[in-house]
């Protein structure tokens, strides 16, 4: 009964990371079709980042903060000098992204060598919620109120505001877009951004929880493939549920089937995709 | 920068010509005045780096010392990035091996490895010092060119078994460590002194080697006397956070593998580690003259403390030293060299003595450490020393290689609860 | 026509480099990395089938390679002899390419790719996992190389030798496939899927079978990887591993014959001889890859020729007009 509990509540807690991680690469790949394989990467970074604006003893939402805003610049520069070049060319856009990562990925062993970073958690979220002989660590849940706010902040942006009404013009019919006068261009230079923006803050926020490590990029990059796939591409209620999903499954299935360990979360992802290829949530693709 | 010379000139000689860069290559018959080669199997790139780049510090230390002269041989070093996976382990030894002909291979890190390329140095015959744990190398398919001054999987963890149920008084124990064979090989080293001392190991953990989030199983731990972590790499890190976190450290003790609280990883950690007891081949507060040495030049060098990597690699060089000094004229005879180190013995290195069995395995002290917060950071100081420990432990060496090698379910955990 | 086209003399002059290669290149070190970019090589040309002429990534084909390797180490020891273990590998993995196909072909693009992963990774958590079968991240030695006709394969040459022959005979093949009715329609349905449809072709039926030809040519490379490492653990199985391959085949130039080769040599020489004088090799390699695509979008291979052809069009008119872009000829 305990151990359920626990599941339960870390269950929702790493769907709430997840879908900090997830909601960027959701938008990119949703509105401009690039399978974005640098996402883990930006997450890696802007840990580092944030690691590093820590140790200058910088607040942990300040640090959070800047991170984001320095992969909001990074991520504006590959989109405007490198990807918009390849506009439409699927496997350029593989070998780019690709080659970009292996790039990141060696920079920030020069900077930050091979060591484990693992900031220390805020002052003022340590700590438990203690239920009986249970332990919630307050941290957690912290994750998981960012996440929803981030989430309903991202929901009223693309809903409520002509910029989302661009965006979710330009992720139905990108061509009808421009002809309409949408600048279709400078809306994928922004949300780009703002992906990598959010990956990086992911990352800041996951640092006291999962440590940053060389290769921490390649093992986030497939746990956003799978949230996306499960949820469905360029939809952000797709993105939110498929992340608690994978939170759910992740936990119980570690728990409950330990020899499934390694295919538990690819499994029911090859499902989705053979039987409903447009994931839970998604639109047919055309 | 030996290394970076002759490497320039030999692609010179490639661009020439492959004539003339047979002859950038003197032969071993006219080569006692040539330099003594060492080659390194390291890890310097993906998520092994960590360890890999912690060797090459151990041996680049150790040259330094010696001025670049092992037993009045000029030493050349060449340093090769296996990338952490066993193709590349093995095209990097035949790198070594076939191009730059070194004398002794000295690494690699990882027991995957070392398997991938045990036979190649066998009929190469190259002598090979290993960090490396995979405990059949000195057992069951022991090979006559490598020698390992680190420890097998199981060597710390036996000691692990016996003070966790004599001195600590534990009876019920769970175990927790990635899934593959350095983690089976320990955990099972501890699950059979624990029982044979009259202790139960009544749950086993496997998570995957890459496991984000370790809560899943943490969950899982409850009615225990202890829990024992094999963890590896940066592992440990996250692992460690969460144990506190969940608040299962605050009711169940920790223990831990050498790699699970090395003194290198301290550096990582907070007052999550304080109170672990560990069990280590190395620590960096042993008394002897070349750990102070070697502690404080590294302080200075490289600003860091110290751990197994380095230290093992540190001690590979004094095996080499001491082999070149053994085998004397027949130094450039790799079967005699290989010969040479296996009779190596050691009274001062950083772990202390060291001596091999005729397997090529280490005999060495094992020390017991408790982690606490010294000045807001965590070390670890040493509680009890056991001497002389064998990969056998005090089991018979017949009836121990009469077994099968430690794997996942053996021996059988006999006392599962679920 | 003179006997002697350009082409031919090119073709004539790289076959004699490369039979003589051991000859010039002297230490086994050399001639080893040689047999290795020519096993990429074939593994990035069986890839290139379904990525280059059918329009279909794959991020799973180690998960292909990785099944024929695992089937002939395992069978070898368990001591069956080298033919049937070999011919039992292909097997095992045509019938896995199998059901590779019929998965994956449930989805088309990106589709595809993540179909294609999933596979790879449920394959290398069974590699990994499956320890009573496939001893876990331990791996499988393999104790011996063949010796075909008597001829044993344990030199870095006489391997060298028998991989050469290996790799031209795939080259062979793609350039016969390629220019077959059947290499036809497999563009036709990268190009015109709809289009071939209408015109009765069965567009899934003609990806399966490309589908089959490079799970085929991917266990091939399985084989000879096993028998030059001697040597097999779940590592080949990584998704690093298949995206390795797939980088080999984009930087060198998809839908050629010539780019899966200059691209297995490129990753092959970086990750083995370049990283012996550059620590920081995987940043090198990432900006190799990033300046290809940046300068030469459709790969190594076709952009080269690209840029020689505009430039030799702009020395021999002299007129300054830039001549239009032309498509290179696979």
């Amino acid at each position: 009964m305990n151990l359920w509990l626990t599941l339960a509540v870390n269950s929702i807690s790493l769907g709430g990371l997840l879908f900090l991680l997830s909601a960027g690469f959701s938008l990119i790949f949703g509105l401009m079709r690039i399978p974005n394989l640098l996402h883990g990467s930006f997450f890696m970074l802007g840990a580092y980042l944030g690691v590093s604006a820590l140790n200058w003893h910088i607040n942990f939402w300040v640090a959070a903060l800047l991170s984001a805003l320095a992969m909001t610049l990074i991520g504006g520069l590959i989109e405007r000098f490198l990807l918009r070049r390849l506009a439409g060319q699927e496997l350029a856009q593989v070998l780019l992204t690709l080659g970009l990562s292996f790039i990141v990925a060696d920079v920030c062993l020069m900077i930050w060598t091979g060591d484990p970073w693992q900031p220390a958690t805020p002052e003022h979220l340590r700590g438990a919620v203690q239920v009986g002989t249970l332990f919630f660590p307050i941290y957690r849940l912290v994750i998981l109120a960012v996440a929803i706010v981030i989430a309903i902040g991202l929901w009223l942006m693309i809903d409520w505001t002509r910029l989302g009404a661009m965006i979710r013009a330009g992720v139905d019919d990108a061509p009808i877009a421009r002809v309409v006068g949408i600048k279709v261009s400078q809306l994928f230079t922004l949300i780009f951004s703002l992906g990598a923006a959010l990956a990086a803050f992911a990352g800041v926020m996951g640092a006291p929880y999962l440590s940053v490590y060389p290769g921490l990029d390649f093992e986030m990059l497939p746990l956003a493939l799978i949230v996306v796939i499960l949820g469905g591409t360029g939809s952000l209620l797709g993105a939110l549920v498929g992340s608690f999903l994978i939170g759910f499954l992740y936990n119980f299935g570690q728990a409950m089937f330990p020899d499934l360990a390694y295919v538990i979360l690819f499994l029911p992802m090859l499902l989705v995709l053979v039987l409903r290829p447009q994931g839970l949530f998604g639109r047919a693709m055309p | 920068m030996s290394r970076k010379v002759t490497r320039r000139k030999f692609m010179a000689g490639t661009a020439a010509g492959a004539a003339l860069a047979t002859l950038k290559f003197p032969t071993p018959a006219i080569a006692q005045a040539a330099p003594f080669k060492i080659g390194l199997l390291t890890i310097k790139t993906g998520p092994l780096a960590q360890g890999g780049i912690q060797m090459e510090q151990g041996i680049g230390l150790f040259l330094k010392h010696k001025n670049n002269t092992l037993s009045g041989r000029k030493i050349e070093f060449i340093s090769a990035d296996t990338g952490g996976n066993p193709a590349g382990a093995k095209t990097k030894t035949q790198e070594l091996v076939e191009r730059d002909k070194v004398n002794v291979i000295l690494g690699p890190l990882a027991a995957f490895e070392l398997l991938a390329i045990t036979d190649y140095v066998r009929d190469n015959k190259t002598p090979l010092i290993s960090l490396a744990a995979a405990e059949d190398v000195t057992q069951r398919k022991a090979n006559p060119f490598i020698i390992r001054p680190s420890a097998t999987s199981a060597q710390c963890c036996h000691v692990m078994g016996d003070y966790a149920a004599k001195e600590l008084k534990y009876k019920r124990a769970m175990t927790i460590s990635e899934d593959f064979a350095f983690g089976y090989e320990q955990m099972s080293g501890f699950q059979r002194v624990f029982e044979d001392n009259g202790g139960k190991v009544v749950k086993k953990l496997w998570p995957p080697l890459v496991t984000p989030d370790y809560t899943p199983y943490i969950a899982q731990i409850q009615n225990v006397d202890c829990v024992f972590n094999g963890f590896a790499g940066s592992n440990p890190v996250k692992f460690m956070r969460a144990y506190a976190d969940l608040g299962v450290k605050a009711k169940i003790p920790l223990l831990a593998g050498w790699t699970a609280m090395d003194d290198a990883l301290l550096r990582s950690l907070g007052d999550e580690a304080a109170g672990t007891i560990s069990v280590a081949w190395y620590s960096a507060d042993g008394k002897t003259e070349s750990n102070q040495r070697f502690v404080a030049d590294m302080q200075k060098d490289y600003g860091v403390l110290p751990g197994g990597y380095t230290a093992g690699m540190y001690i590979a060089g004094q095996c080499v030293e001491a082999g070149i000094q053994l085998a004397g004229s027949k130094a450039d005879d790799r079967t005699a060299f290989a010969e040479a180190l296996h009779k190596v013995s050691l009274t001062d290195t950083p772990r202390g003595p060291v001596k091999f069995d005729h397997f090529g395995n280490v005999i060495g002290d094992v020390f017991v450490r408790k982690c606490e917060m010294k000045a807001g950071k965590p070390v670890n100081t040493v509680i009890k020393t056991y001497p002389g420990v064998s990969q056998f432990w005090t089991y018979d060496e017949k009836a121990f290689l009469a077994n099968p090698v430690y794997a996942r379910d053996y021996p059988p955990a006999k006392n599962l609860e679920h | 026509m003179s006997f002697l086209t350009p082409q031919r003399a090119a073709i004539a002059a790289a076959l004699l480099l490369l039979v003589t290669l051991p000859i010039w290149v002297g230490n086994p070190y050399y001639i080893n990395v040689a047999s290795q970019i020519l096993f990429f090589a074939v593994f990035a040309l069986g890839l290139n089938v379904i990525v280059g002429y059918g329009g279909l990534v794959s991020l799973g084909h180690a998960g292909l390679a990785a099944i024929a390797g695992y089937t002939a180490a395992l069978m070898l020891a368990a001591g069956h002899g080298h033919f049937i273990s070999d011919f039992a590998a292909i097997l095992v993995t045509l019938a896995a390419s199998a059901v590779f196909a019929v998965l994956s072909l449930r989805g088309t693009g990106i589709g595809f790719l993540m179909i294609t992963l999933a596979i790879g990774q449920i394959i290398w958590g069974i590699l990994y996992r499956w320890s009573s079968l496939t001893n876990g991240d331990n791996g499988v030695n393999v104790s011996g190389r063949p010796a075909p006709f008597g001829i044993s394969l344990a030199s870095a040459d006489s391997f060298y030798y028998a991989t050469l022959l290996v790799f031209l005979a795939a080259v062979a093949t793609m350039a016969v496939f390629f220019r077959s009715p059947f290499g036809a329609s497999l563009r036709g349905t990268r190009d015109q899927a709809r289009r071939m449809t209408a015109l009765g072709y069965n567009v899934w039926l003609i990806r399966f079978l490309a589908i089959l030809i490079s799970g085929f040519w991917s266990g091939v490379a399985g084989l000879l990887f096993i028998y030059y490492n001697q040597f097999i653990s779940p590592q080949v199985a990584t998704l690093t591993a298949s995206a390795e391959v797939l980088l080999m085949v984009i930087s060198g130039g998809t839908a050629t014959l010539l780019g899966p080769i200059a691209g297995a040599a490129i990753v092959v020489i970086m990750k083995n001889v370049v990283s012996a004088y550059i620590v920081r090799w995987n940043l090198v390699l990432g900006v190799i890859f990033v300046l290809i695509i940046t300068f030469m979008p459709e790969g190594l291979v076709p952009g080269s020729v690209r840029l020689w052809r505009t430039a030799w069009r702009k020395l021999s008119r002299r007129d300054g007009v830039i001549p239009a872009k032309t498509e290179p000829t696979p």
